[in-house]
């Protein structure tokens, strides 16, 4: 199997994986839901750091590596952090009454 | 054993952290342990990509690395829960940007050929389009851009025009990579698609369409990830592309509609004009009478919309809830799928307010109850409640799940004016015998219905 073959394998399990899973998210949490899968995908910061750190990067390919480097870690910091902040206010408690 | 050898551990580890991370979100019980998971396996991704050796020059990254954090941290932490469309949309066009870039640079680096090609030229066709389009969604969500869909004659011919060019240069490109001076055109027809394509998009469409870029925003790394041979982007982007898909779909479900209907279909745009609605008497209530509807009833139901996100009214309501509860009325909220602009989004603000989660609940789970409640009270939404949607094959709504709030005792509707809402639609409900229109500012009402329950409650007491 060449690695093409493979790439198009470990795609077709993963696509099928998430519809699995994500089939499973109650639509209580969809908001939290894409906000995570959204930083999760800001995984193409590893493609953006061999751009930017490789030896031989022109001046066009680290510029536009750079760019793309802040992008995803905005993404990925924004994206976590606020997922967080989403799911620390979801409680479960009935509040008592006349407190 | 050098670091060769360990970065494909960390990448294995990675993404069985973003795996875990995703399964996790099943419940909210487990939910903020998936995101630790997630965060540790980026982390793992980031360091392992750091440690390689093809990544000599680390000062550009930290200088990046520094700057995206000062972006996103504040964007975390200051972002009103309201502002979770914009700012979801906002994270969409970055990391659409961020793909798009590195398939640029990645050709220009080494003019690929074949599958790489393929590949990569996949890769900056959706990462362009989404770049832009995300930008245009955030723009009409911050209603910086008008909301209403912008429709024009022969609008689907051109934008069908561009996307069709785009992908003929693309094509071209990936026979021909030598012709570098295609490849600038080519990105530039995806740009220009990307905004033609949310040009007719409407505010109510937007919870289909954030999905939508949620997945092309994921099939594009996934996309990087074949072009870059890396597994790793692969299943993440591949993660991300099937979950923004089912949302979508879901969405779409929600709405009766299909995609190219959602996409193409530019709702609401011809309607307005074509039904002037002949004014009809209603009956409306002051908040001393709903007060003393809603302290009679035994069940209530709450149905809220993206109303009541702009009136910022969640606090108020979460206030009604308490002491509606706390004088034995039972009070749940009727969540509609597609309710405010992104899938889920009157959750969060509800959860904001503090309403406990076990209060929320989904149409197929809340429609049975409605003919048992006294009360449903309908809060900046509309459509979502129009019994034309099941009754009138002719509205541009026809048989969209709605929640039943027709089926309840007595109907309240908290509402500004009588004009109609974001499809444009007359809604039937408003006129039946048992619905009570309560005319005002969302938030402010609600809080007077507080004010009156909270005096006559007093009262009771002396």
């Amino acid at each position: 199997m060449n690695k093409y073959e493979i790439a198009i394998w470990i795609f077709m399990l993963a696509a099928f994986l998430g519809f699995e899973l994500i089939r499973r998210v109650s639509p209580l949490l969809h908001t939290p839901l894409m906000s995570l899968t959204n930083a999760i995908s800001a995984i193409a910061v590893v493609g953006a750091i061999l751009i930017t750190g490789e030896k031989e990067a022109t001046p066009l390919t680290r510029t536009l590596g750079f760019i793309a480097v802040v992008a995803s870690v905005t993404n990925v910091v924004s994206g976590y952090l606020i997922t967080d902040r989403m799911l620390k206010m979801f409680k479960k408690r009935e509040r008592e009454p006349g407190k | 054993m050098t670091i060769d050898n360990i970065f494909p551990a960390l990448y294995i580890l990675a993404a069985a952290g973003f795996i875990l991370a995703i399964k996790w979100m099943n419940s909210p019980a487990t939910a903020r342990r998936g995101v630790l998971v997630g965060e540790l396996g980026m982390l793992l991704a980031v360091v392992g990509t750091l440690l390689r050796h093809e990544v000599v020059n680390y000062e550009w990254i930290l200088i990046a690395f520094f700057i995206g954090s000062a972006i996103g941290v504040p964007i975390a932490y200051i972002m009103p829960m309201t502002a979770v469309p914009q700012r979801t949309a906002f994270s969409h066009a970055c990391g659409a940007l961020a793909s798009a870039l590195i398939g640029t640079a990645e050709y220009y680096r080494t003019l690929p050929h074949g599958f790489v090609m393929t590949a990569l030229i996949v890769e900056t066709l959706l990462g362009f389009l989404t770049f832009t389009a995300s930008l245009m969604a955030f723009g009409k969500l911050q209603e910086i851009l008008p909301t209403r869909p912008m429709t024009y004659r022969g609008q689907n011919f051109v934008n069908l025009g561009i996307f069709g060019a785009a992908i003929v240069l693309g094509v071209i490109l990936i026979f021909h990579p030598e012709q570098m001076a295609l490849y600038p055109i080519f990105a530039a027809l995806a740009l220009i698609f990307g905004v033609l394509l949310i040009i007719p998009i409407g505010g109510a469409d937007m919870p289909t369409v954030i999905a939508l870029l949620n997945s092309y925003a994921g099939l594009s790394a996934s996309a990087m990830g074949f072009a870059l041979d890396n597994k790793l982007l692969i299943v993440a982007g591949a993660l991300d592309g099937s979950s923004g898909f089912i949302l979508s779909v879901i969405m779409c479900r929600a709405m009766n509609r299909s995609f190219s209907n959602v996409l193409f279909g530019a709702f609401g745009a011809i309607q307005t004009s074509a039904k002037k609605a002949v004014a009809r008497p209603v009956r409306s209530a002051s908040p001393e009478e709903a007060a003393e509807i809603l302290d009679a009833a035994r069940t209530v139901i709450v149905i809220p919309g993206y109303g009541m996100a702009v009136a910022q009214a969640q606090h108020k309501l979460r206030e009604l809830h308490d002491v509606l509860m706390k004088r034995g009325v039972d009070v749940k909220f009727a969540i509609h799928p597609v309710a405010g602009r992104m899938p889920g989004h009157m959750n969060v603000l509800l959860a904001e307010a503090d309403v406990p989660y076990d209060r929320l609940f989904e149409m197929d789970d809340i429609n049975p109850e409605f003919p048992r409640a006294d009360v449903a009270l309908v809060i900046g939404a509309n459509d979502v409640v129009n019994p034309a949607a099941r009754n009138d094959k002719t509205s541009p709504i026809a048989g969209m799940p709605i929640l039943n709030a027709c089926e309840a005792r007595t109907v309240m509707v908290i509402k500004r004016s009588m004009s109609p809402g974001f499809a444009g639609i007359d809604n039937e409900l408003y006129y039946l015998d048992k619905t009570l229109m309560l005319f005002g500012d969302a938030k402010a009402f609600v809080g007077s219905i507080v004010k009156e329950l909270n005096v006559t409650a007093g009262a009771a007491v002396h």
